[in-house]
Formats: C-alpha cells, structure tokens, sequence
C-alpha cells in the first residue's frame, strides 16, 4: 500500500477535480502574495490559500481514503477545524500591527499608506459649515 | 483513471512548491517586517499542504499527524512574532 491505489472512475474525477482546483488557487494566492503593491493588498493572497486552497486539498484527501477504505475517514477534518479556529485570529493581529506600524511610522492615511491612489473625490455627506 | 489520478496529484504538488518559491521571494523582498511574517505564516500551511499531498501520493495516513503538528506549530510563532510586532512584548 505505497502508491497511489487505483480507484472507482467517479472517485477518481472527483478527487482529480478538487486536486486541480486545491493546486490553481495555491498558485494565484502566492501569485498575489508575490505582486500586489501594498501590504493591505497582499494580506488577500494567503486568506484564499488557507481556506479555499487547504479546503479543497483536505476535501480531496478526505474523499480519497473514503473510497479506499469503504467507510467515512474524516480525520482530515481536525485540520480543517483548527485553521478554521487560528487562521482568522492570526490575519486580525497582523493586520492591526500593521495598522500600528504605520500610525507610528507617521503616515496618517491609513487607507492608502504609500500614496498609490492619488485624489479621491469628496463623497462624504455631512459638510460642516463655520458659524 | 490511475493517470488521471497521478497527474493531478503531481499538478497540486508542483503548484504548492511553486507557490513556495514565490513565498520565499516575498521573505528576501518584502519591505516590511509584517510581510515577512505573512510570508512565514504562507510557508508553514503550505508546509503542511505538501504533506497532505505526500500522504494522498503513498496512499498513507501516517502523514495526516505531521500535518496536524505543523498547522499547530506554525501558528504559535505567527501569532507571537505578530504579538511582538504590536506590542513589543509577547506576554504582558
């Protein structure tokens, strides 16, 4: 039982799917990670890795040793329950350092830090008038 | 279907690495400290992805408790690096 066992052909497409689907997403995420500008950009990149891309992996393993062994193997889904416990919490605290990074780096605009977005319009609606 | 089966299996693999190295390049570039960070967190799950696939390659379940020990460890150092970054201590 060391290499990959031949499975039932409705298995196999599935598992084959969910494997194609788990390898894109991992490669645009860092793609993302890799390219985008700003760091409020680049936080996007890992989010869809941990979840969509570890999803689709996990769902491909646990589908896998299903069908091998005839009856429902979901350890895989203790994997997935922790990230879904930590991973949010970890992109949360990373992202408010990064906001106390930048306040105390003294760049009072937080939402566009390094100046890439030029002009915005005024679009807010409460206009105060001096007496 | 075992080809069909294989080269996915061998696409996903190849993709996690690439994904790696693109990982690694944002650790030497990223400008910042908490980039940093994102990246070494981004390394850890996919660490933990290739031994998913590994164990998925050898038809094996030996492999499914490395990778509940790296999700683990690999995000207890995210969380304290991140701490320190905010705060400067990791326990007050």
């Amino acid at each position: 039982m060391n290499s990959l066992q031949a499975l039932p052909a409705l298995a196999a497409i599935v598992v084959s799917i969910l494997l194609f689907i788990g390898g894109t997403i991992v490669l645009i995420g860092a793609l993302g990670l890799l390219r985008l500008p700003t760091f409020y950009q680049r936080i996007h990149g890992p989010a869809i890795i941990i979840s969509l891309g570890s999803g689709a992996l996990l769902l491909a393993s646990m589908v896998y040793f299903s069908v091998l062994q005839s009856r429902v193997v979901v350890h895989e889904l203790v994997i997935t329950a922790f990230i879904v416990m930590t991973a949010p919490v970890v992109s949360m605290l990373l992202m408010r350092a990064a906001v106390y990074r930048d306040m105390r780096a003294g760049k009072t605009n937080i939402d566009d830090p390094d100046g890439l977005f030029g002009e915005q319009p005024d679009t807010s609606t409460q206009h105060h008038q001096a007496p | 279907m075992t080809e069909l089966l294989n080269l996915a299996v061998n696409f996903a693999f190849y993709s996690v690495l690439l994904a790696m190295l693109m990982t690694t390049a944002r650790l030497l570039i990223g400008p910042a400290a908490h980039d940093r960070v994102l990246a070494m967190d981004t390394l850890w799950i996919c660490a933990m992805l290739v031994c998913v696939l590994q164990g998925l390659r050898f038809s094996d379940q030996v492999y499914f408790e490395v990778a509940m020990l790296i999700a683990m460890i690999g995000f207890v150092s995210s969380l304290a690096i991140t701490k320190f970054l905010m705060r400067g201590e990791i326990i007050e």
